[in-house]
């Protein structure tokens, strides 16, 4: 069978964006695996596209080359033209190879997996810090502001060369960059205001380099300053925006889910496995990731012209049966193979990743250790839920003991 | 069981390590993949296959 695009005597579907469970993606994306895995989709800025909904799908559009990641970031909800073109300098995850390649050769080794583990002493640190002001603060606290975004923003700050005793300023301008309401002055000053932080740090780096990830860049010569400031903005701001996201739902789910809390504390060596589960389970980047066809490619029978927008739902990936055969729409901390879609996949998987398991292990095991009687000190219904924030998760999460 | 890896297509995200840490490893200044063992015993195909699944970059490959 072959589709084309939708003409305008058909009705526009929209992408779902409405959930009914705080922890599933919205309903409509099981009927389209089921029914129609590749389906044609308006997206908020009119343009005409593809959602692609099922595991092996999202994979192959996001390792297949002739599927670009220049077009930008999806921001259903968000208004026209909010993401600038051509993207600032130094923004490498909407470049393709080889110019990617480039950028991501010059990060890689600073964020591999033995670096990552001997990086670990320090987030136990700096994890039992915001334990202990959290202990003495006595309940009920936000556990967002006390410990699910501290962590990854000190540690992202420390990695980077970041002075943290700025994050006030730039934790907001972050949130203002990923939330979809943001008007495009707001979403525009933001980004300025974050580029000249962290440009002025370039500069003060390059005259007194520290032992860091952004003096080691500036030293190596390969960037210009403006691709050095690209670069450190977009760390910053996935260096804490994701992992405070999952440190904080993960706890929420965990808590909703009283068996999957009690097995994991039963027995802690399941941790490395609840960690992946909850990445499959939640997949915090709950519009999806954005590409557009450099040429006209087949997919599942339909023809995706060249230029077409196609959007890969890493939520709905994960939760495919088709994949993952044994009940993926319940939270499940032993299972035993979990090769989720949650960093993405192809070359612009999460460079990050090990960071965010490593700060994910260290947070859930001490806050589970040090806190056996945690529980969400507001009903269910009442934790504001980020539905309108391009990483999923919670505002703030009431919590007591 | 014989493994092939293209460094040029590896992005160092690190998976095949994770799935099997006996025969991968990333160098430590760029992170790419290392092949530590390119005939491994047969008792690792299931870990040498996933790590070549999870592969973000398709730069694993096994020959059985």
């Amino acid at each position: 069978m072959t589709n084309t695009q939708p003409t305008n005597t058909e009705p526009t579907k929209t992408q779902p964006t409405v959930r009914s469970c705080p922890f599933d993606p919205p309903a409509e994306y099981r009927t389209l695996r089921e029914q129609e895995p590749v389906a044609p989709m308006t997206f908020p800025d009119g343009a005409a596209g593809w959602l692609v909904t099922r595991y092996d799908d999202v994979r192959t559009v996001l390792s297949d080359a002739r599927f670009s990641a220049k077009r930008g970031i999806l921001r259903p909800g968000g208004p026209e033209g909010d993401v600038p073109a051509p993207p600032p300098p130094g923004l490498f995850i909407m470049m393709d190879a080889p110019e990617h390649t480039r950028f991501r050769r010059l990060l890689t080794g600073q964020f591999t997996v033995r670096r990552m583990r001997q990086l670990t002493p320090a987030v136990e640190k700096i994890v039992a810090e915001q334990l202990d002001a959290m202990a003495a603060a006595e309940g009920p606290v936000d556990l967002v502001q006390a410990f699910a975004l501290p962590i990854p923003s000190l540690v992202i700050c420390e990695l980077l060369g970041v002075p943290y005793a700025d994050r006030e300023e730039f934790q907001r301008n972050s949130a203002t960059i990923v939330r979809l309401n943001s008007s495009p002055e707001e979403f525009q000053q933001a980004q300025g205001a974050m580029r000249a932080f962290i440009h002025q740090l370039v500069l003060a780096k390059r005259e007194n380099p520290t032992d860091d990830i952004l003096s080691e860049l500036v030293q190596s010569g390969e960037l210009t300053d403006e691709e050095l400031t690209g670069v450190g903005v977009l760390l910053l701001i996935a260096g804490h925006e994701t992992t405070a996201n999952m440190i904080a739902l993960s706890t929420m789910c965990l808590l909703r889910n009283p068996e999957q809390l009690a097995a994991l504390r039963a027995d802690p060596s399941l941790m490395d496995g609840a960690v992946e589960e909850l990445l499959r389970y939640l997949s915090i980047i709950q519009f999806g990731v954005r590409r557009t066809a450099l040429e006209d490619v087949e997919l599942h029978g339909h023809q995706i012209k060249e230029g077409s927008m196609v959007v890969a739902s890493l939520s709905s990936g994960n939760r495919d049966t088709e994949h993952f055969a044994d009940a993926p729409e319940l939270l499940d901390v032993a299972r035993e193979h979990t090769p989720h879609l949650a960093f993405g996949h192809g070359i612009h998987q999460c460079l990050g990743q090990q960071l965010a398991r490593a700060e994910m292990k260290a947070a859930l095991s001490a806050l589970l250790e040090r806190f056996p009687t945690l529980r969400l000190a507001v009903p269910v219904d009442e934790v504001p839920m980020r539905d309108d924030m391009l990483v999923y998760g919670v505002h703030e999460l009431p919590v007591t003991w | 069981m014989k493994i092939l890896i293209d460094e040029g297509k590896c992005v160092g995200a690190g998976t095949c390590v994770l799935a099997a840490a006996d025969v991968f490893d990333q160098r430590d200044e760029d992170g790419i993949v290392v092949l530590l063992d390119a005939d491994p015993p047969h008792t690792s195909l299931p870990q040498v296959r996933d790590a070549a699944a999870r592969c973000p970059a398709l730069a694993i490959e096994v020959v059985e």
